[in-house]
């Protein structure tokens, strides 16, 4: 990297480049996100600690990260198994299928969450289904569950996609021939391969999963102790006027979702470095 | 173990990759299978191997149908043209994996595959990069390594994808001998594929000659060398002269040179092809024969320890190659513009394809 940064290339502007790199990234990212830590600051301590601390804070913090791991998780299983189906094979309507997997990022997600809410609620198309059986979705963890499914699934598709397309055949080919079923064939060799991809994927989902707001408060009921999601807390509290309240779990959250971006990327940073250099 | 191939066809959409291939391949042998790019080699090997499935046709080993049985129980070890390791295993585990892939009751114990692999590591010449990952290493151990794992299952034979096709000249020179050497030591039967006639020629013990989906000749190296069956076969094996020409009256009329040949046929004045290797032009500065022909030299390449020479017939204008030792090049001391007498030896006479005996 050192040698690089020195070195003139034939492509001038490094100054430039950097510099609008810098000038961008704190206007849009580092000031707006260290004033939510300037105005936790006004708190003290013990403000602070009973603010984050509220049972019902607590609780939305359990909601709104466990729906979001088990989406995430979701989507990396059936994310492989899309990004698979679209790679592997040809059939009619293929471009149709893997434009539709966009769609979350495109759609509004109030859209979004009031379709879902329809669907999923107890005389919804699908949610009768479920209700025959005793099973509420729309209006329980489970509903946030499938809006947070929906939102992210683009992620873990599309960065799979590419290094499943390059992926060379012929290591396949190589294990069929050493006597390996096709189950040890994807499991022992193919899997590890897409293990780095099938990460940033998810730690994507998740990151979009933590912080989605419009398609989730449709569908989740937003019930205190039990549907309420942080970043929804986070509105109610704005909405009364407690600002430093809402910064004040807005910086818990920032801090959890980094660490958690963090734990991710050294697993990728491990399983790359077995790659590194091919 | 032998390999029989009986009819062999296959197709891909509006391409045709093999036509009705017969081919058998003894015990013990090594063989190359030898063709330029889209002549099908690849894909007979692939179909040995069970890779690709015939169109029709059957393959055989040790007598026993094979044709419809699954890649993991041919039990063939396949070695590809890049490597195709697993790269997120070391070496160790790569050449293992066909062992620990095994059904718990025929898998051997932690030691036994331990044991094999060392000896296996041994065997390729790369004892101390057991847990190296195959990123760290260079082509040539890359491919070592890919044999030391087709090996570990202990395979009927080894098929082997333009082995050496990846590496450079001097890495290639040295796993041909290896890999020679270690045919003589396992005395398994291998077969390669390669479009370098001269790895054919030197490595192995049979050449199969493929073009065009077909097989040409079979035979050893100095069988397809020195009496090819047909112009296809003659220009692929090394560089070559050719001249047209007539044949008439039991000789073959090259320009000003005439040549006996065994022809019985009552045509007449039928078109002939005549085929030199460059080594059996004679050069020389004054004619030595009767069927000397006069040309005019152009360019010289020097090539090390030969020198080509590049030559105009002054009777046909045919433009043709020479070559001569460097001791025999400085005793003629030539220079381009010379006018020299050349003398064809061993000339290969064809007629619409079929070769006339001298």
């Amino acid at each position: 990297m050192g040698k690089r940064m020195k070195s003139k290339g034939i492509l001038p502007g490094f100054g430039l480049t950097i510099g609008y790199t810098l000038v961008y990234l704190s206007l849009l990212v580092l000031i707006p996100l260290s004033i939510l830590f300037l105005q936790t600051a006004s708190m003290t301590w013990e403000q602070f600690w009973l603010t984050v601390t509220d049972q019902r804070v607590l609780a939305s913090f359990q909601v709104s990260f466990l729906t979001a791991f088990f989406a995430a998780c979701m989507n990396a299983v059936f994310g492989v198994l899309v990004a698979w189906v679209l790679v592997r094979y040809h059939f009619p309507g293929k471009r149709f299928i893997d434009g539709i997997v966009d769609l979350p990022f495109a759609l509004p997600t109030a859209v979004a969450g009031i379709a879902l809410a329809s669907i999923y609620s107890e005389n919804g198309w699908i949610g009768q289904l479920f209700a025959a059986w005793g099973m509420k979705i729309a209006y329980t963890p489970v509903g946030i569950f499938v809006a947070l499914t929906f939102i992210g699934l683009p992620f873990v598709v599309r960065t799979v996609q590419p290094v499943l397309q390059d992926w060379d055949r012929q290591v396949e080919e190589a294990a069929a021939t050493l006597g390996a079923s096709r189950l040890q064939t994807f499991l022992r060799v193919i899997l590890p391969h897409l293990l780095p991809a099938i990460l940033t994927g998810f730690a994507l989902a998740f990151a979009r999963a933590l912080g989605e707001y419009g398609s989730v408060v449709f569908i989740s009921g937003n019930m205190p102790f039990q549907t309420e999601i942080v970043p929804l807390l986070i509105m109610t509290k704005l909405e009364q006027f407690d600002y430093t309240g809402a910064t004040a779990i807005a910086s818990v959250m920032l801090v959890a979702s980094f660490f958690m971006l963090l734990v991710i990327n050294f697993f990728q940073w491990k399983t790359n470095k077995l790659d590194a250099g091919r | 173990m032998s390999i029989e191939i009986c009819g062999i066809s296959k197709s891909y959409g509006s391409f045709t990759a093999l036509r009705d291939v017969q081919l058998e391949i003894p015990t013990g042998q090594l063989v190359a299978l030898l063709g330029p790019s889209g002549s099908g080699k690849t894909t007979l090997l692939r179909l040995i191997a069970g890779l690709e499935p015939a169109d029709s046709g059957q393959v055989f080993f040790n007598g026993e149908d094979h044709t419809h049985r699954d890649v993991r129980e041919r039990g063939v070890g396949f070695v590809f043209q890049h490597y195709a390791l697993f790269r997120h295993m070391d070496i160790f585990d790569n050449i293992a994996f066909g062992l620990t892939v095994r059904p718990r009751k025929q898998r051997p114990t932690k030691a036994e595959i331990k044991e094999r692999v060392h000896s296996l590591l041994r065997l390729v010449q790369l004892e101390g990069l057991a847990h190296r990952y195959p990123s760290q290493l260079s082509g040539g151990q890359r491919q070592r390594v890919a044999l030391a794992r087709a090996l570990a299952v202990e395979p009927k034979f080894l098929l082997l994808d333009e082995p050496f096709g990846a590496l450079d000249a001097k890495v290639r020179q040295e796993l041909r001998r290896w890999l020679r050497r270690l045919h003589e030591k396992l005395g398994l039967t291998i077969v390669f594929v390669t479009h370098d006639q001269e790895e054919a020629l030197e490595l192995a013990d049979r050449v199969v000659v493929m073009n065009e989906g077909r097989v040409e000749q079979t035979g050893s190296p100095q069988e397809v060398y020195n009496n090819p069956s047909n112009p296809f076969v003659y220009s692929f094996l090394g560089r070559v002269n050719f001249f047209r020409g007539r044949i008439a009256d039991g000789k073959v009329k090259l320009g000003e040179a005439e040549f006996a040949v065994d022809w019985a046929s009552e045509d007449d004045n039928v078109p002939a092809v005549g085929y030199v290797r460059p080594h059996d032009v004679d050069v020389s500065r004054s004619p030595q024969y009767p069927q000397s022909v006069a040309a005019e030299l152009i360019y010289v390449y020097n090539l090390g320890s030969v020198v080509r020479l590049e030559l105009r017939r002054m009777d046909t204008g045919e433009i043709f190659e020479a070559e001569m030792s460097r001791r025999r090049f400085a005793e003629l001391s030539l220079q381009s513009g010379d006018l020299l007498y050349v003398h064809l030896k061993h000339v290969a006479f064809y007629v619409g394809g079929h070769l006339i005996h001298a």
